[in-house]
C-alpha cells in the first residue's frame, strides 16, 4: 500500500451534468495527458500552477485549487464504488458522496502520520473525501468495495468505506453508530501525555449523536482539569437513513450541545470547503494551543442517499458542493472549465483502471476465517487448544 | 500472605513500575478510595473517571490503539452489560482490520455471588465473555494466580478480561507471591491505605518480581482417580473443600482449576478425564448456555468410549438474578453440598 502526500493522479473523463454549469474560459496552462498515475504531474499539479490575484477566503489560490481537485477525485471515486455496486461486483456500497467539502479540508490540516505525535482520525464511513486528501490511493478504497484480498483496511472482510490505515492513524471505522468518539477519547489520552500537539479528530452523522457515546465524548473530553486535545465534529446531513432531523432532534444545533460542556463550538456550512477550512484551521490551532476539545457541526448533503440499500440514487433537492464550488473558482478566474474537465476526466480514467486491476486480485480464502483473531496468528480454534 | 485484593495492587503496582502499564482506570479507582475492594489503592498510574462504563471501555479501546498498556476496571460485572458491543468491537478489531490493529488493553471486574450482593452485584460474566471473539478470559481463584495472571494479561497483545471472584478478594492465599513479604503485617503496613486522612499516604511497595501464569493453562489442585472436577474462580474453592472431604472417605477426585476460560487447556481436561471416565463441570454462572456445556460437548464428542458415567455440570439456576435473602442465593448458585452429591452420584454410576 502507498500514500502520496499529495493528491496526484491524471484520469479523465468529465462529468457531464458538472461541464454543463462550468463557465468556459482559457486555459493558462496546458493540460497534461500523460497516464501514468505513479508520478505527480497530475490534473492537481496543472492547476496548482495558475497564477490569480484571486481567491476566497484568503485562501491561497493554489489551496483552493487543491481542495476542489481533491473533491472531484472523491465524488468520482464514490461514483465508481456505486457503479461496481450496480454491476453487481459488490454486495453492498455506503460512503460519502455530497460531503466532500467537509471532508476534503479535514484531510489536509491533519497531522498526518502514525502514533501518538500525529493526528489520530476517528472516522466514520462517508469520509472517503478525508482518506482522498490524505493520500490513500482509489485503488486501496475499490479493493475494499470488491472484497479483495489485496484490500488493505480489511483484507475484504468488511464494508466498504470502512478504512483502516495505521500508517496514517486511521482507527478502524466500524459499522456500529457513534462508538468512535468514546474511542477517539483514549488516543486523546495519550496524545496528550505524549504531549506533542496532535489531536484526535472524531466525525460522525447527525444521527448518531443520540447514542450515548457521544454524550460520553462530550463528558470525558471537558473535564475540568483534564480536557482532552480532541475535535468533535458531526457531519450533519439531516437524515438517519429514512429519519429526518426533526423526527430525532429537539435541539437547534447540535453544536449546542456542547456549549453545556464549555467545549467551544460552531456550526459551519459544510457544503463550503473554504468556510469549512477557515474553521477546522482555527480550531484544530486552538485545540493544539490549549490542549482542550473543540465542536464543530458541519451542515452538508447527503447525495446519494444513506447505502445502496436505499438504492444510491443522485438526489436533486440538495446542494451539490461540487458545482457551488466549481462556480465560485470559475467565476474568480482561478480556474477553467476545460481545467475542470480535465481533473474529472483523468480522475475517472484512474478509478477505471483501477477498477479493471482490483477485479483480477485474489480474494480471501476460506482458510482465513482464523487469522488475525489473536495477535501474531496465535491459535484461537478451540479444536486445536 | 497476601489477599487477592493486595495481590492485584502489587501486580498493578510492577506493571507499572515494569511493563510499561501506563493507566488504571475505572469508577473509584483512584485516590482516594482506591477501587471498592481496595485492588488499586495507592497506584501512581490509578485514576478516577465518570460513572460511564462505555466511556470506560472506549478509553481503554484508544489507549490500547494509541499504544500505551492500560487496565480498566468496570466497577462490578453486573455493569458491563451495557459495553458488550464495545466489548465485541474491542475482540474484533484485530480481525477487522486483517491483523493491523492489536487492541492490548486488559479489563478487570469483579463477578460473582457470595458476599449477599442482591441482584446486581451477584452477576456472572464468564459464560457471557466466553462468547466474546478475540478475548482472552481469565479468574484466579487465589491470590498467586492472581498476580500471575494479571501480569500474563497486561503483557499480552491481546485485549484480556480478567474477572474477579468477588468473595475471594480477602482471602489469602497458601503461597507467597515472588518478592512478597512473609509477614502480613508488615505486608499491609505497607501496601494498606490507612483509615481516614489519606492525602499524606504512600505506600511502601515490596521489591516484587516477575511472576507469570501462562493465559491457557490450567491447574491440578488435587490429584485423583475416580473422577475429574472442573472449575474456576470462586467454586474451585468448594471444589478442593469436597474432594479434601471426601479423600477421607476413600473417593478420590482429581480437581482442575481451568484458570481461563478462553483459550483453556483442554489437554489437561482431555488428560485427567480420559484417566477418571468421569468429570463434572462447576462454576456459578447461569446453566443455559453455561461455558461449562461446551467443555462437556467436547468430552462427549472427543471421549464419549472412554466415560463411564455421563457429564454433568452445576451451575446457576436459570432465573434472572441472584435474591438478596441467604434462602434465594444459596438456591441459585451452586452450593458445596450440591457438588459432593454430584460427586457421589457419579461415581456410582455404571456404564
Amino acid at each position: 500500500m502507498s500514500y502520496s502526500k499529495t493528491t496526484t493522479s491524471k484520469s479523465n473523463s468529465a462529468k457531464a451534468n458538472f461541464a454543463k454549469v462550468a463557465t468556459k474560459k482559457k486555459s493558462l496552462v496546458k493540460m497534461s495527458s500523460k497516464k501514468d498515475d505513479s508520478k505527480k504531474s497530475s490534473a492537481l499539479k496543472t492547476a496548482k500552477s495558475i497564477s490569480s490575484t484571486q481567491s476566497l477566503g484568503q485562501l491561497p489560490d493554489k489551496v483552493l485549487v487543491q481542495m476542489l481537485d481533491l473533491m472531484i477525485k472523491s465524488r468520482v471515486l464514490e461514483e465508481r464504488l456505486i457503479k461496481i455496486y450496480r454491476a453487481g461486483e459488490s454486495y453492498f456500497w455506503i460512503g460519502g458522496p455530497g460531503e466532500e467539502a467537509w471532508g476534503v479540508p479535514i484531510g489536509i490540516l491533519a497531522n498526518k502520520g502514525q502514533g501518538v505525535k500525529h493526528d489520530f482520525m476517528h472516522l466514520h464511513y462517508r469520509c472517503t473525501p478525508t482518506l482522498i486528501a490524505m493520500g490513500m490511493n482509489m485503488k486501496d478504497s475499490i479493493r475494499l468495495m470488491m472484497n479483495r484480498a489485496t484490500d488493505p483496511s480489511t483484507g475484504g472482510r468488511n464494508f466498504s468505506n470502512h478504512y483502516c490505515i495505521p500508517e496514517m492513524n486511521i482507527a478502524p471505522v466500524t459499522s456500529p453508530i457513534g462508538v468512535q468518539y468514546g474511542i477517539a477519547l483514549g488516543t486523546a489520552h495519550a496524545q496528550k501525555r505524549a504531549g506533542a500537539k496532535a489531536i484526535s479528530i472524531v466525525t460522525g452523522g447527525d444521527a448518531g449523536t443520540a447514542e450515548g457515546d457521544f454524550a460520553s465524548c462530550l463528558v470525558w473530553a471537558s473535564r475540568k482539569n483534564n480536557e482532552l486535545p480532541i475535535l468533535i465534529t458531526v457531519q450533519n446531513n439531516y437524515w438517519g437513513i429514512s429519519t429526518s432531523y426533526e423526527g430525532q432532534h429537539g435541539e437547534t444545533n447540535i453544536a449546542d450541545r456542547a456549549r453545556g460542556f464549555n467545549i467551544r463550538s460552531r456550526v459551519v456550512n459544510g457544503n463550503d470547503p473554504v468556510e469549512s477550512y477557515i474553521a477546522l484551521k482555527e480550531e484544530m490551532d486552538y485545540i493544539r494551543k490549549t490542549g482542550k476539545p473543540s465542536f464543530i457541526e458541519a451542515k452538508v448533503s447527503r447525495l446519494y442517499g444513506h447505502s445502496s440499500a436505499s438504492g444510491a440514487n443522485l438526489v436533486q433537492n440538495e446542494e451539490d458542493c461540487l458545482k457551488s464550488f466549481s462556480e465560485k473558482l470559475l467565476s474568480k478566474k482561478i480556474i477553467t472549465e476545460k481545467e475542470i474537465k480535465t481533473i474529472w476526466t483523468t480522475y475517472e480514467e484512474e478509478a477505471l483502471r483501477a477498477t479493471e486491476e482490483a477485479r483480477c486480485e485474489g480474494v480471501p480464502t476460506s482458510e482465513s476465517i482464523w487469522d488475525h483473531v489473536f495477535a501474531s496468528n496465535e491459535n484461537s480454534n478451540w479444536r486445536k487448544f | 500472605m497476601a489477599n487477592m485484593a493486595q495481590a492485584i495492587r502489587l501486580a498493578l503496582n510492577y506493571s507499572e513500575k515494569n511493563l510499561q502499564l501506563k493507566d488504571v482506570f475505572g469508577q473509584d479507582v483512584g485516590a482516594p478510595l482506591g477501587g471498592v475492594f481496595t485492588a488499586t489503592q495507592g497506584l501512581k498510574t490509578s485514576w478516577n473517571t465518570p460513572l460511564d462504563e462505555r466511556g470506560i471501555i472506549s478509553m481503554a479501546m484508544g489507549i490500547a490503539m494509541a499504544g500505551d498498556r492500560c487496565v480498566a476496571e468496570i466497577q462490578f460485572c453486573d455493569y458491563i452489560f451495557n459495553t458488550i458491543d464495545l466489548l465485541k468491537i474491542a475482540g474484533n478489531t484485530l480481525w477487522c482490520t486483517n491483523g493491523q490493529y492489536n487492541l492490548p488493553m486488559t479489563v478487570m471486574t469483579p463477578v460473582g455471588a457470595g458476599i449477599r450482593g442482591s441482584v446486581y452485584h451477584s452477576h456472572s460474566f464468564d459464560s457471557w465473555a466466553s462468547r466474546i471473539q478475540g478475548w482472552k478470559v481469565v479468574m484466579p481463584s487465589n491470590p498467586l494466580d492472581a498476580y500471575g495472571l494479571l501480569l500474563s494479561a497486561i503483557k499480552d497483545p491481546n485485549p484480556v478480561l480478567f474477572l474477579k471472584p468477588k468473595a475471594l478478594m480477602r482471602v489469602r492465599g497458601e503461597e507467597l507471591i515472588p518478592g512478597e513479604p512473609a509477614d502480613e503485617k508488615e505486608l499491609k503496613t505497607r501496601i494498606d491505605a490507612p483509615i481516614g486522612d489519606r492525602s499524606k499516604w504512600e505506600p511502601e511497595w515490596p521489591n516484587m518480581q516477575e511472576y507469570l501464569v501462562e493465559i491457557g493453562k490450567g491447574k491440578i489442585t488435587r490429584k485423583g482417580e475416580q473422577i475429574t472436577v472442573v472449575s474456576w474462580g470462586r467454586h474451585l474453592l468448594l471444589a478442593n473443600e469436597v474432594a479434601d472431604e471426601l479423600k477421607a472417605s476413600d473417593v478420590s477426585v482429581e480437581v482442575i482449576d481451568l484458570r481461563s476460560i478462553y483459550p483453556y487447556d483442554w489437554g489437561m481436561i482431555r488428560t485427567s478425564v480420559a484417566k477418571t471416565g468421569r468429570v463434572l463441570i462447576v462454576n456459578e454462572d447461569t446453566e443455559v448456555t453455561n461455558f461449562g456445556e461446551h467443555l462437556i460437548y467436547r468430552v462427549v464428542q472427543e471421549l464419549f468410549y472412554q466415560l463411564l458415567a455421563r457429564p454433568r455440570l452445576i451451575a446457576g439456576k436459570n432465573v434472572p438474578g441472584v435474591g438478596l435473602h441467604p434462602n434465594l442465593e444459596d438456591a441459585t448458585v451452586p452450593q458445596k453440598s450440591e457438588i459432593k452429591s454430584a460427586i457421589l452420584e457419579l461415581i456410582e454410576e455404571v456404564p
